[in-house]
């Protein structure tokens, strides 16, 4: 390669951008040739008094504060934004999680207290002495509670249906009194519990528990939860009765 | 000497932007050629980039992006228009040339020192400006000749030749003025 062509390359060189090879070998020849070596210094004197001769002005420091107040203390607004929609992400993500954890507590209280209720009916009814009183009369029944729970309900007239009253019974759950009726169905025994509504929390819906079939609904501050191994069919129609009543 | 690429930069606007405060205000003067047009080409930069801090893609090369914004500002101001109406068509697509080189003066002749820095900044401001420029992004600036294809917006080749034919014009000038004096 003739001077020329090594030379062409020197300030590319100077400038740290050659390839390593080709760094490697204009090393070589700068070594063993004076013109292209000497060309090299003169090259990297110009670059260096270029330099020098460049960093020629400086901002004044009133100019400096100036543009630094512009820029302090305020974030751009793209950031600002992010901001926002972090703390924003951030709030629903909480709120979220609280919301989650509250249904699961919620869920597990309602558990809680279907099973109780489940438990309720089969106890009872596993007892010698199911019922306190004893009357499939609802006029008998319905007075018997008065003075022994803290609220008064209505009960439908059985008349033309295959339900009977069996009778009631004050029942507790979880330290709340309540009403605790007794009806049967073609041998079947359907348990109708009554409490304040505000006392017993539970969403309004049917579901089944340990193979029972329950409904539950919430009228007048009252809470009524029909619970029996009859017929889902069988519990919708005591349930329908139950809510005719109510109303009445 | 150019250096290679800046590292990725992260940071808030003011921890990034606080740091290149005096270099681009020697650029800008540089470009400008007066304290006044200097300061506001730097305070509309500061702004511009503020403002468009939201696009800039962290972790890139945070210092040509504002030193693009202010080139660009320059470029389109009054005194940047008028500057580059004055500049001579170059043919920038060719590669760094042996003609350059060919054009260059000897070496004893460019050899200068600091007694010599009025003289070299007299030159420097007679460039046109985008010799004068691609010779402060390189030499002063030490950017890379990516990182000044980044800030000048144009291909490596061109800022390879652009650097070639201004070093060239810079000699040039220089072997002129020591030649009077």
């Amino acid at each position: 390669m003739s001077c020329d062509q090594w030379q062409a390359q020197l300030d590319a060189y100077l400038d740290g951008e050659l390839l390593a090879d080709q760094m490697r070998s204009l090393d070589t020849h700068l070594r063993t040739c004076p013109a292209c070596s000497s060309d090299a210094l003169a090259r990297v004197q110009f670059k260096r008094a270029v330099k020098t001769a460049g960093l020629r002005f400086a901002p004044s420091p009133k100019f400096r504060s100036q543009v630094h107040k512009q820029i302090a203390d305020k974030p751009p607004r793209g950031w600002r934004f992010r901001w926002v929609l972090a703390t924003a992400a951030i709030g629903v993500l909480l709120v979220a999680g609280l919301v989650t954890s509250y249904l699961q507590r919620q869920n597990l209280v309602q558990q809680h207290l279907y099973s109780e209720l489940a438990d309720l009916h089969v106890s009872t009814l596993a007892s010698s002495n199911p019922v306190d009183v004893v009357s499939t009369d609802r006029h008998t029944v319905k007075p018997w509670f008065q003075g022994k729970i803290p609220f008064t309900f209505n009960l439908p007239d059985l008349q033309n249906t295959d339900f009977a009253l069996f009778g009631g019974r004050v029942t507790y759950l979880g330290q709340v009194p309540g009403a605790h009726l007794i009806y049967q169905i073609r041998k079947h025994n359907i348990s109708v519990f009554i409490f304040p509504e505000d006392m017993v929390q539970l969403g309004d819906r049917a579901k089944k528990e340990r193979s029972f079939s329950v409904e539950t609904w919430a009228r007048d501050g009252l809470r009524y939860v029909v619970v029996g191994d009859a017929s889902p069919d069988d519990i919708q129609k005591l349930t329908a009765l139950l809510k005719s009543a109510g109303q009445a | 000497m150019c250096v290679s690429a800046e590292p990725p930069q992260f940071g808030t606007f003011e921890e990034l932007a606080t740091p290149l405060f005096a270099q681009l205000y020697n650029f800008a003067h540089w470009l400008a050629q007066n304290r006044e047009d200097a300061e506001d080409l730097v305070q509309e930069t500061y702004i511009k980039a503020l403002r468009g801090f939201g696009s800039f893609e962290q972790g890139t090369n945070f210092r040509a992006w504002m030193y693009r914004i202010l080139r660009n500002t320059f470029l389109t101001s009054r005194t940047g228009l008028r500057a580059t109406m004055t500049v001579a068509l170059v043919d920038e697509d060719e590669g760094p040339s042996v003609q350059a080189t060919t054009d260059r003066q000897t070496p004893e002749a460019t050899l200068i020192d600091r007694d010599h820095r009025d003289l070299l900044q007299a030159a420097l401001e007679e460039l046109p400006v985008h010799f004068r420029e691609v010779i402060l992004l390189c030499e002063v600036e030490e950017m890379s000749y990516q990182e000044m294809a980044d800030t000048l917006n144009v291909p490596i080749g061109t800022v390879m030749s652009r650097l070639s034919r201004a070093r060239a014009a810079l000699r040039s000038s220089v072997q002129k003025k020591l030649q009077k004096a």
